[in-house]
This record gives structure tokens, C-alpha cells and sequence, in this order.
């Protein structure tokens, strides 16, 4: 039988991403993506998994998923509330999250809410076993194409797992949660900053603006105070980075994120900074951000900054130990156990 | 789009690292790069330099003949309009659309869309007052100084002059999207019975795309 994770129900915007389809933005092909690619590099990071390997991002709250494997390692990031791990002959047991987890065959995992994100991840140590489309297990939804059938994760789909089982190791665990920082969204300006009046940039800066209902994988719209334009909020379309702040008519800025389309034909007051393009991944409408602009060379040193910090998280993981304190390693170190399968 | 294509030349001889990939448009190229292999300041004028050297030669362009069916008012239904308001008779519009010296500018706004720019002067119009809220998948369609084709089933504001039997996105194929920025293009009038048997083997996966290309 091959090693699977069925879902049992699903929830309510489950993907497969991984850190994107590079590459054919010239043909018109979205990258999509992880909204997060810190929380999905620390996910697979955490079960020696490749930075970039696809995982199941979870979208505000997650699926139950029946272990059809003998057994298999998961890696839970992001801010879960908790998940819950039930068996038919064992009382629930909830998961902590930013750590991994082993589970075996016939435990359901109920991933259930993120509170405080818009997103969280969960990885397999090995991956799923899907074919990649141009070069990319990322699920875009609008073309029907990547991850499972192109779409989000629905009832009794399965999801095939590369390994049948788990291989014996301990599970690690994030020394803390990452910290995404909490101030301004860093922008660079333009490319078309010279849209808009003085006015209108200055209303850009230093207002706040909030998440609106309509934020998805595309993109976020904003409420806020509305930006004055200069001359129309028409160009001749160009192409659209990741963080693209896109000022159409109305005045109200929108953000766009992965899934965003790759040209577009309203003007860009600014562009937000790679480093702080995960938070907005994280971002739940009703959530206020401000936006303060730094150089380009300032954005390029908090990027390089920000990737130092994730280094010494990845340096810093603990082995997790289950309650009560048994030391797994040292177990295995003297062959007292293999590959058991604990119960917390 | 030729900075577009020197880029990539650039990329291929490991001139440029760093470089992720880029977007030609019809106003400027943009240009996506790893922050933590390179910088802007490193970039720019690696490229600037790209620019000073010329850009026109070494276009390997392709020569790309669409098979498109006019006659059926189902794919057509925006042809008498169009000939109306360009005062002309519907098989002139016709004519003018297969006489046109299309080229591939950009591509975007969904997977495989193409912004094809030559339209005859003669065609010129503006958009839909009323964009459509559902145009069918592979209607070939006219607006403003441009002819595209759409890959999908989407909303969509232009004249619809007719239909191809291909599909400009098909996940199947190992190249899903067929145009290129940089490709000529021209269109080949069929009938409705050729759109038919063209349609089967393209719905069956089985049509040979390279029957119509030429380099």
C-alpha cells in the first residue's frame, strides 16, 4: 500500500507551495509560492528536509488528516492553536506547534486554527510524492496547475508521501517563535512614486491602513486614508515584483503577493522590501500596518540581516523531548529502542 | 524585449548572478534578483553596460502561423460590429486581421495571454464599453492597437472576431504556454469543419505543434 496522508475533512484554504515557480514570469506564469517562506524553510528545516521542498500551507484553519504510512514525520510552524492528534484507542493529545512530530498509522492530525496569522505550515520529512509542474510543486489555482490537481486540498484527497516510514531521529523543535518583527512594513519606492502628489505619498506613510476581507494568496487590499494621484492611475503596463503596491483609481493601495499576475496597468507608489513580505503573508484582515520607506541598499542589508537570523534559528533548534523527559537520542544511542513510536 | 533576451543571454554565460528573471513590457524590463547573491548597485550598471552595446541583433525570432475560424457566429460575435464601426464589410475586417504583421510583445495578466501588437490601423479601436463577463477559452479578439488570444475561460473587454482550435495554455504540453515574447505571428483563416478535426486532435493531446512554427 502506498504511504499517504488522507483528508478527512478539509479546511479552508489547504495548498501545496513551495518557494515558488521561477523562471516563466516572461510567459505570463504567476510565481505563486509560500506566503511564508520563512515559516515553510523552517518547517522543512526542522525535519532536514531541503529549504525549498513543497509543504501543505495551511490557510486560517487546517485539515484533519489520516496517517495511511507506517509512519511519518511532520513538521508543524506557525501559530496553531493547538492541532490535536487522535486514535481510535487513545484519549486527543494536542501538538505544540514550530516542532516535529512523529505519527503513525491510523492517528488522525487535526491541524485545526492559526490564531494571530493568516497562515501556518506543515511539512513532511521527505516530501510529498507529486509531480512538479515547470519545475514547481506550487499550487496556482487560477491555471488550475501544480500541487494536488492544481487546487486546494478536498475531501478524501490523498497526499502521497516520498517515505512509507519514518526514519528514527529526534524530534527537533524551534528554540523560539521566529520573531517577523513587529513595526513598520519596509518599502522602497516607486516604481511610478512620481503617480502620485506629494500629498498622496505623504498620506502613504503616514497613515494607517487595515487589511480589508479581501486578502487571499493574490493579494491584500487596504482601507486607509485615500492617496491623491498626480497624473491618472493609468501606465502602460509593466511587471509586478513581489510586494507591489499597486494604487489604482480609488486611492487604496493593494499589495500584491504570490499569486499576483505578472504585468500590470496601475501605477506602483511602492514596493515592499523582500525582508518583511512574510509578515504580510501572516496578515489577517482587520490587522492595521504602516509603511516606511528605506533605500534600496537599506532593504538589500535588512534582507541579509533577516537571513542571518534565520540561520541562527535553524542553529539554534532543541531537541524535543516528550513529556516526562525522556532523552530520545541517548536511547537511541544505546539501542535500547528503534524507531518506536512514543505516546506522550 | 531585446534587453529581455540579452539578459537571458547574459544569465546563460554566467554574466549576470544573482539574476532570478525578467518581464519585458512595452515600457521597460524588470528585472528580479536574489538580494543575497547581488545588489542593485552591482546589477545596474552590469546592465546599463548591456544596453550601451546595442540591442537589436541576435533576435532569434519565431514565425508562428494561428489557424483561426471567422465564420461561425458563436466565435464571432463581435465581427459585425467591428466592421460597422470601422466601415468596412465583414470579410474586409477579415482581411485586414489576416493581413496584419503581428509581433509578440508581452505576455501576462493570466498564464499564456498575449499582448500581440501590428493590428492594421484600419481596426483600431477601444475597448468594450461593457467588458464581457465570460469570453470562451482560445477567442481571438481585437482591441486598441493589438490582437490577443485568450488561454482561458475569463472576463474580458475586447472584440471577439473569432476562434482558434488551440489552446495558448495546455498543462499537458511540456511547453504549457506556446507564445514567446518576441515571436511574429499571423493568423490562417479555416472553416468550421477544419476547426473540428483541428479542435479533436488538439483536445486529444495529440496535435503537432511544430507544424506550425518556422524559425
Amino acid at each position: 500500500m502506498s504511504a499517504a496522508l488522507k483528508v478527512v475533512r478539509p479546511g479552508l484554504f489547504d495548498t501545496l507551495q513551495d518557494l515558488g515557480r521561477t523562471g516563466f514570469m516572461a510567459l505570463g506564469m504567476p510565481t505563486a509560492g509560500a506566503m511564508d517562506r520563512i515559516g515553510l524553510r523552517l518547517a522543512n528545516a526542522l525535519l532536514g528536509n531541503p529549504p525549498g521542498m513543497a509543504g501543505l500551507e495551511i490557510g486560517v484553519m487546517g485539515p484533519d488528516l489520516l496517517v495511511e504510512a507506517d509512519s511519518v514525520r511532520v513538521a508543524l510552524v506557525g501559530p496553531l492553536s493547538p492541532a490535536v492528534i487522535e486514535a481510535p484507542d487513545a484519549p486527543p493529545k494536542p501538538l505544540e506547534s514550530d516542532r516535529t512530530h512523529l505519527l503513525k498509522r491510523g492517528q488522525i492530525l487535526r491541524v485545526g486554527m492559526i490564531e494571530g496569522s493568516s497562515t501556518a505550515y506543515l511539512a513532511v520529512a521527505g516530501g510529498f510524492a507529486l509531480p512538479p509542474f515547470m519545475g514547481s510543486l506550487s499550487t496556482y489555482a487560477r491555471a488550475g496547475v501544480g500541487g494536488m490537481e492544481g487546487r486546494k486540498l478536498g475531501q478524501g484527497d490523498s497526499l502521497p508521501l516520498a517515505h512509507a516510514q519514518a526514519v528514527p531521529a529526534d524530534d527537533r523543535k524551534l528554540a523560539a517563535p521566529f520573531d517577523y518583527g513587529s513595526g513598520p512594513i519596509r518599502v522602497v519606492w516607486g516604481p511610478q512614486e512620481d503617480y502620485f502628489t506629494a500629498d498622496g505619498r505623504r498620506t502613504f506613510v503616514e497613515s494607517d491602513y487595515r487589511v480589508s476581507k479581501e486578502a487571499d494568496r493574490m493579494g491584500i487590499r487596504f482601507e486607509g486614508p485615500v492617496i491623491a494621484h498626480a497624473k491618472g492611475a493609468d501606465i502602460i503596463s509593466d511587471g509586478i515584483g513581489p510586494g507591489a503596491i499597486q494604487v489604482p483609481g480609488a486611492g487604496l493601495p493593494i499589495v500584491l503577493l504570490a499569486d499576483r499576475q505578472t504585468v500590470g496597468g496601475y501605477p506602483k507608489i511602492a514596493t515592499v522590501a523582500s525582508v518583511d513580505l512574510p509578515r504580510l503573508g501572516r496578515l489577517l484582515p482587520g490587522q492595521a500596518v504602516r509603511f516606511q520607506p528605506v533605500t534600496v541598499e537599506e532593504a538589500e542589508k535588512l534582507r541579509r540581516d533577516q537571513e542571518s537570523r534565520i540561520a541562527r534559528a535553524i542553529a539554534d533548534f532543541k531537541v524535543a523531548r516528550p513529556p516526562g523527559g525522556i532523552d530520545l537520542a541517548r536511547l537511541y544511542e544505546e539501542n535500547l529502542i528503534d524507531g518506536v513510536v512514543y505516546e506522550g | 524585449m531585446a534587453l529581455h533576451a540579452a539578459v537571458g543571454r547574459a544569465r546563460e554565460a554566467g554574466d549576470l548572478p544573482g539574476v532570478i528573471e525578467t518581464v519585458p513590457t512595452m515600457r521597460s524590463l524588470m528585472v528580479a534578483y536574489d538580494p543575497l547573491a547581488t545588489s542593485r548597485a552591482d546589477l545596474q550598471p552590469r546592465i546599463d553596460t548591456l544596453i550601451a552595446r546595442g540591442l537589436s541583433a541576435g533576435m532569434a525570432s519565431r514565425r508562428i502561423t494561428l489557424p483561426c475560424c471567422y465564420d461561425d457566429p458563436e466565435f464571432a460575435p463581435d465581427l459585425a460590429e467591428v466592421a460597422k464601426r470601422t466601415k468596412k464589410t465583414v470579410e474586409q475586417v477579415i482581411a485586414a486581421h489576416l493581413a496584419s504583421a503581428f509581433k509578440v510583445y508581452v505576455l501576462g495578466f493570466m498564464p499564456g495571454l498575449a499582448y500581440v501588437a501590428g493590428l492594421d490601423r484600419s481596426l483600431y479601436l477601444p475597448r468594450r464599453d461593457q467588458p464581457r463577463v465570460r469570453v470562451p477559452r482560445s477567442s481571438v479578439a481585437i482591441a486598441i492597437d493589438m490582437t490577443t488570444i485568450y488561454p482561458f475561460e475569463s472576463p474580458g473587454g475586447w472584440h471577439l472576431i473569432g476562434r482558434t482550435p488551440l489552446w495558448m495554455f495546455d498543462k499537458r504540453r511540456e511547453q504549457p504556454v506556446f507564445l514567446a515574447p518576441g515571436d511574429s505571428l499571423s493568423f490562417q483563416r479555416i472553416d468550421r469543419k477544419s476547426f473540428d478535426r483541428i479542435a479533436r486532435d488538439v483536445d486529444a493531446g495529440t496535435f503537432d505543434w511544430a507544424t506550425l512554427v518556422r524559425t
